[in-house]
């Protein structure tokens, strides 16, 4: 289980004083101090894990946010920041002496400019509400998380985002043009703005990523691109994991770079078909989503190499989306995986290890073997161009002893996608989830450098403590 | 010079200055030496000594490369291999030194015309190995194209001129080079005209990677009696035929569009890409601009009208300005650009006015301090070339 640093009990005992304090910055109905109000938010998408905060703040605008984190460094209080809570990695988890700033009510899209390809938008915009925004008129904002639908991309810039797209779109990271930023301080600061590159250090690039430690972000200049004439996906079904594995590397290495690419295991596609009927071949051992943009024509040359290259593979099976409806079906069951498995299995721990591609047979099969011996199903699902790996864990929440297993079982998968070469995660971000295995993937200079960076942005440890750095650490800085 | 071998002969070094509280200027191979603002060192530490590719694994796309390695090598390197750096780093006319290293380009975060779609240096830096000024050696990031794993020292590092600390490694993503390159050309557009063309080009389906254009001077340069615009598709050679007549339908309404093929449009690109169009004197400074895009033709409007020529790439977002390097011309530089909230860097001028003026824009008091302790983290002695970026 994980441990919280213990609350500060000067705040808890001033609890009534930074209620008044945040009330009086606040809107009416700006701070919830309520417990029946403020369970909402005791948890994130690692729901494991639960903890009621001292309170919520709601802050309608970039002034109020400055004005929480003034009044909260002045008086000591740990600050929780929190778009919509779906953070795999528990990047949202409240503390017992903490305020969450909750930015759902910044959910204006400012501005949209076409001639410069660029919307502004408060960080309580979802993601996928860009996106609507701009697509009538034949636009995109191109990362794509699994949760787009609900995420924010205030949550966005703080775990630097990725999806299924960014193998030929990038991630978060290469999307975003600037950043407001609020600090511990107060002082609210411009990083990037509307233009390409910056003059002096990248801070736009440091925090973006940071995942809420070095300050919070409440309005996002995004990149927005026009979409391709058409997308169309195809299916390639083989005997075995080595077999799609290469298959991948033969593909990368014709020079087609697909806008998605994406590997299921037999576990993964046997839940998936169940859930969304995409008509997955239950015989494979391994199944690739590719997908490719352009006209017609140039489609249809895609998929042809594309289809070329797969038969040398020996495939079970080739199935080439002949519509916008086949193609949404095969991404219905790839989007929906984690509520396929949902279905199978009452709980999941959903990984997110990255590891070089040509490792994943072996990878797997260390898996595998792992499974075996901790007596837990998995799935895998993996972004296979570039390298990001999901194993869901099933395990049943109601059962302590399985839950521990399950966690010992991720974090054992995890040190394996270090020592292939790769890292702890690719998109979800370290949270508290894989905070204490930072020292898997770093020296402790390397982590000190680290939260020396920490320390200059936010000199008292109050932003999002005892997350992404391991506790023994962040505890002594945070006293 | 020092110029160590191996990564621990760089902490040695860099111990030893902190230890003699003595500044080194950090450099490749010093091409880059007449850019931002100068050092007063007591040595130069240089990654000349330090070169390789530990790592090339095309299918993975990606490949480390130590510090010193020159960047022609290694774009022939990948160039064997079919593939290419997608952010097309630039090869200036106006270095100090022919060659440079990659160390350099990345510490430089230089990017080329490619950047307006695919990103800058910055943005396939996966991973890096550097020594920072306490001689200490971390890494940051790694070889996998995916890593949100602690702070992303990988891009405060890009841009950094070595201020942090020295990059003996780093792990770049490449991608397949295109089969084919083709270019539409429109001549005689005015700037805001241009601008115009090429947010209709570059807001089209048809994946356009290069947009640039080339007023009177800059076009001259190049061979051209009057103004050309420049919108550039990479890919399979069908698709670029594919997409060149739709871009000559589309932009229809800007003039007769012509179409150049793969050779012609390398050469032209490569010209834009280093600065080859820019009408620049021995004596002359060099500023590079960064905008929101639609505001290129004022900064190149306001830049004239203060004596100075210059071209834009990305749309009108990356505007490359020559002049008389005097105060009164940086000013107008720095002017203008802060009217758009845009940034600028002083590229090259002779060191009297690199001593004077700031070298990119100051930044408010709020971020200064914390700029000051982060700086102040990675190199808390000050040695690694101290005021290059910022004079406090």
């Amino acid at each position: 289980m994980i441990d919280l640093p213990k609350p500060k009990q000067d705040v808890l005992d001033r609890r009534d004083v930074v209620h008044a304090g945040l009330c009086a910055i606040l809107p009416e109905g700006g701070v919830i101090t309520d417990p029946v109000r403020l369970k909402p938010y005791e948890t994130d998408g690692l729901s494991s894990y639960r903890q009621m905060p001292l309170a919520v703040v709601l802050p309608e605008t970039t002034e109020q946010v400055a004005a929480v984190l003034r009044f909260c460094h002045q008086n000591g209080v740990r600050v929780v920041p929190r778009g919509a809570g779906t953070s795999l990695s528990g990047g949202a988890l409240p503390l017992a002496d903490a305020v969450v700033v909750g930015m759902m009510r910044m959910n204006r899209i400012l501005e949209i400019n076409y001639a410069d390809r660029y919307a502004l938008v408060q960080a309580g915009v979802t993601n996928l509400g860009i996106t609507k925004a701009v697509e009538t008129d034949g636009f995109f904002y191109a990362p794509d998380p699994s949760s787009q639908l609900a995420c924010m991309i205030g949550g966005n810039i703080g775990m630097n985002s990725g999806g299924a797209h960014c193998l030929k779109y990038g991630v978060t990271a290469n999307n975003v043009l600037g950043v407001t930023l609020v600090t511990i301080d107060g002082d609210i600061v411009q990083l990037g703005g509307t233009h390409l590159d910056n003059g002096g250090y990248d801070w736009l690039g440091l925090v973006i990523g940071s995942e809420g430690q070095l300050g919070i972000a409440t309005e996002i200049v995004v990149r927005i691109l026009r979409a391709p004439e058409g997308t169309r996906a195809m299916l390639a079904a083989f005997r075995a994991n080595e077999i799609a594995g290469a298959c991948v590397d033969a593909i990368i290495g014709s020079g087609i770079i697909p806008v998605a690419l994406e590997f299921m295991d037999r576990p993964a596609i046997h839940a998936c078909e169940a859930f969304a009927h995409a008509g997955y071949p239950l015989d494979a051992e391994a199944m690739l989503i590719v997908e490719v943009e352009g006209s017609i024509a140039e489609q249809d040359a895609l998929l042809g190499r594309i289809r070329e290259i797969c038969g040398q593979f020996d495939p079970l099976s080739l199935k080439v989306s002949q519509s916008a409806a086949e193609s949404a079906a095969i991404w219905k069951g790839r989007k929906g995986a984690f509520g396929a498995i949902g279905r199978i299995s009452p709980d999941y721990l959903c990984m997110d290890g990255v590891i070089p591609t040509s490792t994943l047979p072996d990878v797997l099969g260390r898996i595998g073997a792992m499974s075996e011996q901790y007596g837990l199903k998995v799935a895998n699902i993996f972004h296979a161009g570039d390298g990001n790996l999901h194993p869901l864990i099933m395990f049943d929440a109601n059962d302590p002893a399985s839950l521990h297993k399950a966690e010992a079982f991720g974090a054992d998968i995890l040190k394996l996608c270090v020592e292939v070469g790769g890292c702890l995660t690719g998109e979800h971000g370290v949270g508290v989830e894989k905070r204490d295995l930072m020292g898997v993937q770093f020296t402790e200079t390397e982590l000190d450098q680290q939260r020396r960076i920490k320390t200059a942005f936010d000199p008292d440890w109050l932003l999002n403590t005892a997350k992404v750095f391991p506790l023994s650490a962040s505890i002594p800085r945070a006293a | 010079m020092i110029a160590p071998d191996t990564e621990e002969g760089f902490a040695a070094a860099i111990r030893t200055a902190v230890a003699a509280r003595e500044p080194l200027a950090i450099e490749g191979l010093g091409s880059k030496a007449g850019f931002l603002r100068p050092v007063q060192v007591a040595d130069t530490l240089s990654t000349r000594g330090f070169s390789g590719i530990p790592l090339h694994a095309p299918k993975e796309l990606v490949v480390t490369v130590r510090a010193g390695t020159r960047l022609d090598a290694l774009e022939t390197r990948l160039a064997e291999a079919g593939q290419h750096l997608i952010a097309e780093p630039p090869h200036y006319t106006f270095l100090e030194a022919g060659a440079q290293t990659v160390g350099g380009i990345v510490a430089a975060n230089l990017s080329g015309p490619r950047r307006i779609a695919w990103g800058a240096m910055r943005d396939h830096l996966l991973g890096m190995r550097a020594v920072t000024g306490r001689g200490e050696i971390i890494r940051s990031g790694g070889r996998v194209l995916k890593n949100v794993t602690g702070l992303d020292l990988c891009k405060l590092f890009a841009g950094s001129y070595g201020t942090l600390g020295v990059m003996t490694e780093m792990t770049l993503k490449v991608l397949p080079a295109p089969e084919a390159t083709g270019t539409i050309l429109l001549r005689g557009l005015q700037p805001d005209q241009a601008v115009e063309a090429l947010a209709t080009a570059l807001g089209s389906p048809w994946s356009v990677s290069g947009a640039a254009h080339l007023p009177q001077e800059a076009a001259m340069a190049m061979g051209y009696e009057q103004p050309v615009t420049l919108a550039r598709v990479e890919d399979f050679a069908d698709s670029v035929t594919y997409r060149l007549g739709r871009l000559c339908e589309l932009l229809r309404r800007f003039g007769i569009a012509e179409k150049l093929g793969t050779e012609a449009s390398r050469t032209l690109w490569r010209a834009v890409r280093d600065g080859e169009a820019l009408p620049v004197q021995p004596n002359d400074a060099i500023w590079r601009v960064s905008v929101r895009p639609s505001y290129g033709p004022t900064i190149l409007r306001r830049a004239h009208d203060a004596g100075m020529f210059g071209y834009f790439d990305w749309g009108g977002g990356l505007v490359f300005l020559t002049g008389p390097a005097t105060v009164e011309a940086h000013e107008a530089v720095v002017a203008a650009t802060r009217r758009t909230k845009g940034t600028w860097w002083l590229m090259r001028a002779p060191e009297a006015l690199r001593h004077h003026a700031d070298a990119v824009p100051s930044e408010p008091e709020a971020l200064a301090t914390i700029r000051r302790r982060v700086v102040a983290a990675f190199d808390p002695a000050g040695i690694l070339n101290p005021g290059r970026l910022f004079a406090a």
